[in-house]
């Protein structure tokens, strides 16, 4: 446990040595890039077979940071953050393995990618609600560079949409968290500092407070309406980033207001509740009808992103024992389930044809084409729906049915968004894959070369994810143990309504 | 009362430093240097300025804080000593600055001026008596106009010296004014005096009329809105050292001059800004100045095509935050003002220093002249991004926790609800509209690729070793801002 910090710094030293060294030669860059990533995996991945489950932080290191202001250094970790942690380090070895064909500035855009997942492995072991800010911040700028430098379609509109949104909802949440400070008379950031602060406030001033913390972080967790960056900034972006951006960037979002928002102010919360969960269930219903018709592969996938951090959403809003519990697994399955979707379309697809239309992609008989790039997205596309055997299974029903517990109409309304999301999963994997099935191979079929091969590192890619996604959904229990008793720290007991499950 | 002349000699050391080496950097030029190039001239007077500097720094360093000097003339407590290092370190880097700048027509008396310029910050930071600080602000100003219309080869130049006076000459008659009614009022030029004497006399309305004086001194010095219009043309014809030390050290000396004269001075008549129903004081009148400034600072920069004006902007709406900071400083001391103010020097310091590097090889008006420039200078693109970025207030750089003291202090006066708290809301909200246009400036610098004909930049050691100090102190306060906020 105590070597987690460490992934923060790794992070961090990979991203200068990638920097120098990458300059010289694209090689090294992409080989720091993956013994940094796959090392920092490896740490959470030794930390969780020493890691012993209880209710609140364990804490890591704990250093007076601005001694004036109260600012302390305090990483510390529990069940949902390790949960996180070892979803970080998957994310971002995969993502390293899908960017192997980065050729163009790699040293820079290794750096930028590890400082983004230093940022994240920072929001995540924080527990000072500055430090987690500042990490929270850290991680934005490198987003803008992956996306305008290295994107795609429309880049440099996403990049500056996805940072002034990023970094609006983070200037909500400072607003706040200097409110509840201030009112407490600037003893500290610490979590619990914080709630005796904020319980100091008037109702009306809590209310407030707590749509200010709330909402900032929700903007990154893509809620309703507060969403419209996220397809176009998971389009716009290469594919190793938007793997990183809706896998795990977005899941901030929602640790945000799991770990700050929620714990503190209750009755914020309790004013804020409905509207929420009916935020959630109309991003889940409205994000699946507009990936329903999409043009473009990729804004399918983006679009679908939202859906299903809507359903994290209405996890957190249910807030009781199965919701949020679920809402952490959905919040790792869709990490992963993600992520593949993102790699195969980003990498595997367009990288070889040049186009993610579906109009395009149906022409050509792709499952024959690059038959190893159709069975990940069906595998994926599976999961995504939530089948059973896969990741997502576990997760979306554990939060219909805490959902249910708190107001069966939220579950009802959010199923119907279950049904809406085979629906265009089925749609992406038929068009953009077995279009033209049955009919011959077209001669030459808009480019005359063979497809490049998929390459090892892209399989290997896959196949990490695909393994998490069976693993976890086989056995989510590995992850419940953690999760759970998690969700009995006194601070979250302040907001979680239902039994023990 | 004591007059120890010896106590006064010794604190003005680091300004005897400073002036013996404009003398020196003068009088060598005119000897020895007379007919080498004005290159070789530039890099000698800039040599011996930076020893004068260092020189003035140790002596700095080494006197301490031993408070009231020559009977309350001087005040060399913390927040004099913190300034003035502050104002060394940030001539010394403009120093280096203008290494890399284009060579001015006559370097030496370029360089003299500058050091007396900041002769006159020194004073700045230390000044507890009316006259003085009337005195170290003329000392200051004029260098500052002198030196803002150095370059005679270009009209900009000449517009930003004859405009930087006006205004200045100006804003120095009503402050001038101010202080004398401020002695009709009071019957003292000591700033220690003149508060006892206003806490037993009532409101005055010849002491309102003094305070509004003082507030333009303060908002022009400051740049604040409505005040600024001065700024945008100075920063945009001025040679890019002299916008550089204009922007950092001049208003760091600033900051620290009127809120010493307006916290321990006049602080019977702050007035209130911890409720709406706000008591009648010089507070109030900082807060609209404060709100002007961030609105009109954040907005207008939005709209900005050239760099310098770009920054102008930015420095209008930071001097906003800054005067949240001097709101806050009543009650929460002048540490987060002092450390916001700093390191914003640092930031602007580095980023005219980064123009003036691009423009020795080319142009550098509008922001894309800045493209690619990841290409034709890897490492003025790396610092150029640590400035923008602190600017931006992005941690860990130290714009961040600048930023956050600040506002912390202002939301402490009275809560979100009150003056100061809605107007750091206000603040924290303009910064997402300020990220935009610090990345348009970043996007060009490090995306856009470069001019098909630009080649790549030299940049001359010094000056190298000037911006990787700036960005390096920037990281490093940053990472560890208690160095700087527990100086207090």
């Amino acid at each position: 446990m105590s070597l987690l910090p460490w992934s923060i710094y790794l992070s961090l030293a990979g991203a200068l040595a990638s920097l120098a060294f990458g300059a010289r030669s694209a090689r090294a860059a992409r080989w720091i890039a993956l013994l940094t990533a796959g090392g920092a995996w490896a740490l959470t991945l030794l930390a969780a077979t020493r890691f012993v489950p209880g209710p609140g932080l364990q804490t890591l290191v704990d250093l007076p940071w601005v001694p004036s202001m109260g600012v302390r250094y305090h990483l510390a970790a529990d069940g949902i953050s390790l949960t996180l942690l070892v979803l970080t380090g998957l994310a971002s070895t995969a993502g390293v393995l899908f960017s192997w064909n980065v050729r163009e500035r790699a040293g820079e855009f290794f750096a930028l990618f590890l400082t983004l997942v230093a940022g994240v492995y920072g929001v995540f072991l924080s527990a000072d609600a500055l430090l987690f800010f500042a990490f929270y911040e850290i991680a934005i700028v490198p987003k803008y560079f992956l996306i305008a430098i290295w994107g795609s379609t429309n880049r440099e509109y996403g990049a500056m949409k996805l940072a002034l949104y990023s970094f609006a909802g983070s200037a909500m949440v400072l607003a706040g968290l200097l409110w509840v400070y201030a009112a407490g008379g600037g003893h500290g950031f610490g979590f619990a500092d914080l709630a005796q602060a904020a319980a100091t406030l008037s109702r009306h001033q809590q209310i407030v407070v707590f749509a200010f913390v709330f909402f900032g972080f929700a903007t990154l967790a893509g809620i309703f309406p507060l969403h419209t960056w996220a397809p176009t900034g998971h389009v716009a972006a290469p594919t190793a980033a938007s793997m990183l951006l809706a896998g795990v960037v977005m899941k901030l979002g929602a640790y945000g207001c799991l770990r700050v928002a929620l714990p503190l102010s209750p009755v914020g919360f309790a004013y804020w509740q409905t509207p929420i969960a009916w935020l959630a269930v109309t991003g889940i219903v409205y994000a699946g009808l507009v990936a329903l018709v999409q043009a473009d592969l990729k804004f399918v996938i983006g679009y679908s992103s939202v859906s299903h951090m809507g359903f994290v959403m209405l996890g957190l809003a249910a807030a009781n024992f199965q919701a949020v519990g679920g809402a952490v697994l959905q919040m790792f399955s869709h990490g992963v389930i993600a992520g593949l979707l993102f790699a195969v379309v980003g990498r595997m697809v367009y990288d070889r044809t040049h186009t993610r239309q579906l109009a395009e992609l149906r022409a050509m008989p792709l499952h024959r084409l690059m038959p190893f790039a159709a069975a990940v997205f069906v595998i994926a596309g599976i999961a995504s729906m939530g089948l059973p055997g896969f990741s997502g299974f576990p997760a979306e029903l554990t939060i219909l049915v805490g959902a249910w517990k708190a107001a069966p109409a939220w579950a009802a309304a959010a199923a119907l968004g279950v049904l809406v999301a085979a629906a265009f999963t089925l749609r992406a994997i038929a068009l953009g894959f077995f279009g033209s099935t049955g009919a011959p191979l077209p001669a030459g079929a808009g480019h005359a070369a063979p497809m490049e091969p998929i390459t090892l590192a892209e399989k290997l890619g896959a196949l990490l994810l695909v393994g998490a996604t069976v693993l976890v959904g086989i056995k989510p229990d590995i992850l419940l143990n953690w999760i759970n008793p998690a969700l009995q720290s006194p601070l979250l007991q302040s907001v979680l309504k239902g039994g023990a499950p | 009362m004591s007059f120890d002349y010896a106590g006064l000699f010794y604190a003005f050391g680091p300004e005897a430093a400073l002036v013996l080496g404009a003398l020196a950097v003068l009088g060598l030029d005119l000897t020895l240097f007379r007919r080498r190039t004005p290159g070789e001239r530039l890099r000698l007077a800039l040599w011996v300025a930076s020893l004068a500097v260092l020189a003035a720094g140790v002596h700095v360093w080494r006197s301490g804080t031993p408070g009231p000097v020559y009977g309350g003339v001087l005040i060399l407590d913390h927040l004099a000593v913190a300034t003035r290092l502050g104002v060394l370190v940030l001539t010394l880097l403009t120093l280096g600055v203008a290494r890399g700048a284009v060579v001015p027509r006559q370097p030496a008396e370029y360089v003299a001026v500058m050091l007396f310029a900041s002769t006159g910050l020194l004073l700045m930071a230390a000044a507890q008596q009316l006259l003085l600080v009337f005195l170290a602000l003329e000392l200051a100003s004029l260098s500052l106009y002198v030196i803002a219309g150095f370059d005679r080869s270009r009209p900009d130049s000449a517009e930003a010296g004859l405009k930087y006076f006006l205004f200045g000459g100006m804003a120095a008659a009503f402050l001038l004014f101010g202080f004398s009614l401020i002695y009709g009022v009071t019957g003292s030029i000591e700033l220690p005096q003149i508060a006892a004497q206003l806490a037993v006399q009532g409101s005055n309305p010849l002491l309102s009329i003094a305070l509004v004086m003082v507030l333009v001194g303060f908002g022009f010095k400051t740049a604040a809105a409505p005040f600024h219009l001065w700024a945008p043309d100075v920063y945009q014809g001025a040679p890019a050292p002299s916008a550089a030390l204009v922007a950092s050290a001049s208003k760091l000396a600033g900051f620290t001059l009127f809120t010493r004269l307006l916290w321990p001075g006049l602080s019977a008549a702050a007035g209130s800004v911890s409720s709406f129903r706000a008591a009648p004081g010089w507070l109030p009148a900082v807060a609209v100045i404060a709100a002007a400034s961030l609105l009109l600072g954040n907005l207008v920069a939005l709209a900005q095509s050239n760099i310098r004006r770009l920054l102008a902007y930015s420095a209008i709406a930071h001097s906003g935050a800054m005067l949240l900071g001097v709101m806050a400083a009543g009650r929460a001391g002048p540490a987060p003002l002092f450390y916001y103010a700093s390191t914003y020097g640092l930031a602007t310091v580095g980023a005219f220093g980064v123009i003036s590097a691009v423009e020795r090889g080319g142009r550098c008006e509008s922001i894309s002249d800045l493209a690619g420039l990841h290409r034709r200078s890897p490492l003025l693109a790396a610092c150029l991004a640590v400035f923008i970025l602190s600017l931006a207030g992005i941690p860990p750089l130290a714009g961040f926790f600048g930023k956050f003291t600040v506002f912390a202090a202002a939301i402490r006066l009275g809560g979100i609800a009150a003056p100061a708290g809605a107007l750091a809301v206000l603040a924290i909200a303009l910064s997402a509209v300020a990220l935009y246009y610090y990345l348009i400036v970043l996007k060009q610098a490090l995306v856009a690729p470069p001019a098909a004909d630009a080649p790549p930049i030299k940049v001359p050691p010094a000056t190298a070793l000037a911006l990787v100090a700036a960005a390096g102190l920037i990281v490093w306060f940053g990472l560890s801002p208690g160095q700087l906020l527990g100086l207090f």
